[in-house]
């Protein structure tokens, strides 16, 4: 185990270190105390290694991330794994704005809450919320799994693409062009892979979630609209 | 940007170090706006005693005989503190609008920052460190306090410009945000009675919530007016003789964190201006929710 002091030895050498780590490594598994709150902690890791973040972080935490796995032992400011490409990331406690924005892959874990704008733009990141989630989720979210094992606030889902959005609890309100849409087979299996794999399966099953997804009219041409184009 | 903290006592065992604390939480802010910054720290009130703070570009000339030439002008025993800039001017309470009607005259460059019972008002251009040691902050005690680092967008960096603003006896507001219809509503703030220092749109924001607080509204109601009334971006904390509030727009994409013991209510733009605080690693921590209007009073 690697143990980095954050405070006493600073952000840019903590980054640097990491950022050293490529393919096969025997410093797989590190330590980050202090965090403080501070900005931009292990961000852009790509190697398959194991961070764990001892306090609550700032903005950007883990963004970019690849392989590796993030563990924040608290809370998590604006934008944690913005654009994570692979890898895990798990926040034991809240998540501020943006959490997961316009990620490309690997999994996302929040086991509290998340405020506003969670998942926006995303595109393939799956992302397990054990809270609830804020207002204008899943905004414009092209692909990817959204679960949310507590409530979604208002415009779920607005001006949505092809992302699949699971909630268990109440949804505020819909966004334009998102609709309620049936469960399957398939998507009772997708959430029960997920669930599991964001540490909730003791928490929820996946016939207790309702899906969403659109309804298609709005990033299709429709001919009645062409006045409007 | 502009970066925001703010502190509530509940213990009185931590009111000597108020001004400590809310300096350290200052300064983490520096870089969410480096302009200016200011502080409003509230004392105790002392019965029958209320407090003036000026301001004024040239306190050697201007302050050296103000304590005298005030208690002139009011008949009332009035004296002072040179802090740099600011001059805390002590007067009964029943004299305090004499007091600032006569300054008008007395020293017309001066700038009134805040007058009340407990509020004093410390704001100027620079750093939060460097304007924090200025005015010896860190040696302030009180019950609850606001601080504000000021990224300018509406209007210059000045010391006029720079938060907190007050409008009101008592009454202090910062802003982290913007207002896009703060022209209009000016207007008819002004046609209802209520005077402007500058063109930034913070002051209407804070004189919106004075001329609510006249009408009679209560604390709460006058922030929940500003989600109705107010177009644009805003965190707003605001402070009031006994307590203070948050309040962030419906959209909310200005950051607000707050924190709880047994013994405070602490805001911060950010998690990082909290950490030094007392038993933070216990508190408990949240994002104040969009649209919804908190406060703490004593």
């Amino acid at each position: 185990m690697q143990t980095f002091d954050l405070e006493a030895q600073g952000l840019r050498q903590l980054n640097e270190k990491l950022h050293a780590l490529k393919g096969q490594t025997n410093e797989t598994a590190w330590e980050i105390v202090n965090p403080k709150g501070a900005h931009a902690i292990a961000v852009g890791l790509d190697a398959p290694v194991d961070v764990t973040v001892r306090g609550s972080t700032g903005y950007y935490c883990a963004g970019m991330n690849k392989q590796a796995t993030v563990r924040v032992k608290g809370s998590a400011g604006p934008g944690v794994a913005e654009n994570m490409m692979s890898g895990t990331v798990i926040i034991d406690g809240d998540a501020s704005q943006y959490a997961g924005a316009t990620g490309r892959g690997g999994l996302l874990v929040i086991k509290g809450n998340a405020s506003s704008r969670c998942g926006i733009s995303m595109k393939g990141i799956d992302i397990v919320v054990h809270g609830n989630i804020g207002h204008m989720s899943a905004f414009m979210a092209q692909s990817g799994n959204m679960v949310v094992l507590g409530d979604a606030g208002e415009a779920l889902g607005d001006s949505l693409y092809e992302a699949r959005l699971f909630v268990r609890g109440s949804v505020k309100s819909l966004g334009a062009d998102c609709i309620e849409k049936e469960m399957r087979p398939e998507h009772i299996a997708i959430l029960a892979d997920l669930l599991k794999r964001g540490e909730a399966d003791h928490l929820a099953k996946p016939e207790e979630f309702k899906r969403y997804g659109s309804a298609r009219k709005l990033y299709t041409f429709n001919i009645d609209n062409a006045s409007s184009y | 940007m502009c970066g925001i903290v703010g502190l509530f006592l509940k213990d009185p065992k931590l009111e000597p170090k108020l001004g400590e604390m809310l300096t350290d939480m200052l300064i983490t802010m520096t870089d969410r706006g480096p302009d200016s910054a200011g502080i409003a720290i509230y004392g105790r009130p002392e019965k029958g005693k209320a407090k003036l703070t000026v301001q004024s570009a040239n306190p050697d000339a201007d302050f050296a005989s103000l304590a005298d030439d005030l208690g002139k002008a009011v008949a009332g025993k009035v004296t002072g503190t040179v802090k740099d800039t600011h001059m805390v001017l002590e007067v009964p309470e029943d004299r305090l609008e004499a007091a600032r009607h006569a300054l008008k005259t007395l020293r017309p460059a001066a700038k009134v920052m805040s007058a009340g019972e407990g509020i004093e008002i410390y704001k100027e251009v620079g750093l939060p460190k460097d304007v924090a040691a200025r005015f010896e902050v860190a040696r302030m005690s009180g019950t609850h306090g606001i601080g504000h680092t000021r990224m300018a967008t509406e209007s210059a960096v000045t010391t006029m410009g720079a938060h907190p603003f007050s409008t009101g006896s008592d009454q202090c507001l910062v802003h982290n945000g913007s207002l896009s219809n703060h022209n209009s509503v000016r207007r008819v703030l002004r046609q209802a009675g209520m005077s402007f220092e500058t063109e930034n749109d913070t002051e209407v924001a804070a004189a919106f919530i004075s001329h609510k607080l006249q009408e009679g509204a209560k604390l709460g109601e006058a922030m929940e007016a500003t989600l109705t009334d107010l177009d644009g971006f805003f965190t707003f904390v605001v402070g009031t003789k006994n307590g203070f509030g948050v309040v962030r727009d419906p959209i909310a994409c200005k950051p607000a964190v707050m924190a709880e013991t047994d013994q405070y209510v602490a805001f911060g733009s950010e998690y990082r201006a909290m950490v030094n605080l007392p038993g933070i690693d216990a508190a408990r921590v949240w994002e104040p929710e969009p649209a919804t209007v908190y406060f703490w009073e004593r």
